[in-house]
């Protein structure tokens, strides 16, 4: 019992990578023995969030920018995206103004 | 006074940016850059911003000069789109910055987000026309009726005023998100990389751009490498090199043949075939590479260590600096919070004799490769009193820790230092953390 207490300790001297791995992989299980392969890399290409279309896209943008600026919309505006087809009305008639960046303060 | 190895001691100089409650997302810095002659520096975020800062100097004449970096231009570089065929969203976030030589008056600088390129001009305006026959000052007409004389309008002096514009857009030649831009030394053409091709522009020419590397296979369920980096060679026009996921460089000459696939050179470590771990080929993935200035070496940043390459050997790195070795244990959970894919870069002094590198907790590493001594400096508020020498720090990886060291399980993760940029010819660094850009010089400068 010792004796293999002393060897685990030795091992994580000599190679602590193979000790982070091995409690990865009692972690989750289920990882794959490819770490830098397709599915990983395939990931990577596709970043950024997936939208269902343009409209839902501008419904989520006006969202973000109303919640941000301090003069926020009407109460009964509605909140949710994705939730109804979006009509002109409403999505937002102009760009806000731009905010410059703190750097420049 | 330019950057020697010596006996460096740092100074705080300056800092940009808010306070730390007061940041937005859009606030992250995600590029810095010096132009060539360091009287500029450029910063890029994730809002697709640009600001560019103008340096000051004080004392020009003599050797112990203070320098000053104030805003000279801020600009909205690049915008949010969205990928209609993907209903993706195209983030405006500045991946890179480059400047080009200066040639005339004007200074030009390309920035690039994800999917498109843009050259900027940045031009001074300091005197404005008055004494116009047709209209009046505020710019109305006048009355033609009302004309009696004629006269020569005058150019007078005024407040000078910074104008960016947008002269190139370099759009539509990356299906994938580009990662690197890089300026040839011919002053007429440079590349543009992304995940798994590299593309090379002329300047003046928008509608076209020639691939030069191509590495997308076939079938993209046999993809086993990105490309992570790419940079021209700063003398020869026809040499570039691109780093990889693997851990590879790849050196191509342009007069081989059109398609630069196959490379010329390929500088590899080898890797002991026992040490191998889940970790090893994602912490061997080369997040930035950068040839020195005299064209003879080049550097790469990979997650854990720094190597400098001769490039006349491939088989291995002539110099392998540790960044923050004592991670090496913390793996397991640096995949899980994603540290592990944080894309450190890296840079090299004007004289090619110290190299520097971000680390975690707002740390900086320097090498110094003459004097073979390395440094650990902290960017934070606590330290910002005007030229106060930063204090070295240390990370205690296990056993006891000393008075003033930091334990490995105390460093803030959150806290990365990822873009640091050098002076061409001072010692004169600028360090990026999150939200704000420190200005440090050198005690001697």
């Amino acid at each position: 019992m010792t004796a293999s207490v002393d060897m685990g300790v030795q091992d994580k001297m000599i190679n602590p990578e193979k000790s982070e791995e091995a409690k990865l992989k009692a972690r989750y299980p289920n990882l794959g023995n490819k770490p830098g392969g397709s599915d990983l890399l395939r990931k990577r290409l596709q970043k950024g969030q997936k939208y269902f279309d343009s409209g839902d896209y501008n419904m989520a943008k006006a969202k973000i920018k109303n919640k941000q600026l301090p003069t926020a919309a009407a109460p009964e505006k509605t909140e949710i995206t994705g939730d109804h087809i979006p009509t002109p009305q409403d999505l937002p008639q102009r760009k806000p103004s731009l905010v410059a960046s703190k750097l420049a303060g | 006074m330019s950057g020697s190895g010596g006996d460096m001691q740092w100074c705080f100089s300056q800092v940009k940016g808010a306070i730390d409650d007061d940041v937005a997302e859009a606030d992250i810095i995600s590029t810095v850059e010096f132009n060539h002659t360091g009287e500029l520096l450029a910063t890029g975020d994730k809002g697709g911003r640009v600001v560019i800062f103008q340096q000051e100097i004080e004392n020009k004449n003599q050797p112990q000069f203070r320098s000053e970096y104030n805003v000279y231009s801020t600009f909205q570089s690049h915008e949010p789109e969205f990928d209609y065929l993907k209903s993706l969203e195209i983030e405006e976030k500045i991946n890179k910055i480059r400047w080009l030589p200066q040639k005339n008056a004007a200074q030009f600088l390309l920035s690039t987000n994800d999917k498109t390129i843009k050259l900027w001009k940045i031009s001074e305006r300091d005197k404005r026309p008055e004494g116009y026959n047709l209209k009046e000052e505020d710019g109305r007409y006048k009355d033609p009726n009302a004309i009696s004389g004629l006269r020569v309008p005058v150019l007078i002096p005024m407040d000078l005023m910074v104008e960016a514009s947008p002269r190139r857009v370099f759009a539509n030649a990356h299906t994938y998100h580009i990662n690197s831009i890089s300026v040839n030394s011919d002053d007429e053409t440079y590349l543009s990389a992304d995940d798994l091709r590299i593309n090379l522009w002329n300047l003046e020419i928008t509608d076209r751009s020639f691939n030069i590397v191509d590495i997308k296979p076939a079938n993209m369920e046999e993809l086993t490498e990105v490309i992570t980096a790419a940079e021209f060679h700063p003398l020869q026009c026809n040499t570039f090199v691109y780093s990889s996921s693997k851990g590879t460089i790849r050196l191509c000459d342009m007069r081989a043949s059109a398609l630069c696939d196959r490379h010329s050179k390929l500088f590899e470590e080898p890797e002991d075939p026992s040490n191998r771990s889940f970790f090893s080929e994602i912490i061997s993935s080369i997040s930035d590479v950068k040839f020195s200035h005299n064209g003879r070496y080049m550097m790469t940043r990979d997650y854990l260590s720094v190597k400098i390459w001769d490039l006349n050997m491939e088989n291995r790195p002539v110099e392998t600096y540790q960044v923050h070795e004592y991670l090496r244990s913390k793996l397991c959970s640096l995949y899980e919070n994603d540290c592990i894919f944080d894309k450190f870069e890296c840079c090299w002094n004007g004289n090619d004799s110290v190299v520097m590198t971000g680390s975690y907790n707002n740390f900086f590493r320097m090498f110094d490769r003459g004097q073979r001594r390395d440094m650990t400096l902290e960017a934070s508020r606590e330290n910002s009193k005007p030229m106060q020498v930063l204090k070295t720090r240390k990370v205690c990886a296990g056993g006891k820790r000393k008075k003033d060291e930091i334990s490995v399980d105390s460093l803030d993760f959150n806290k990365k230092i990822l873009h640091t940029a050098w002076h061409p010819q001072d010692n004169i660094i600028a360090v990026a953390t999150t939200h704000n850009l420190y200005i440090f010089q050198d005690k001697v400068n």
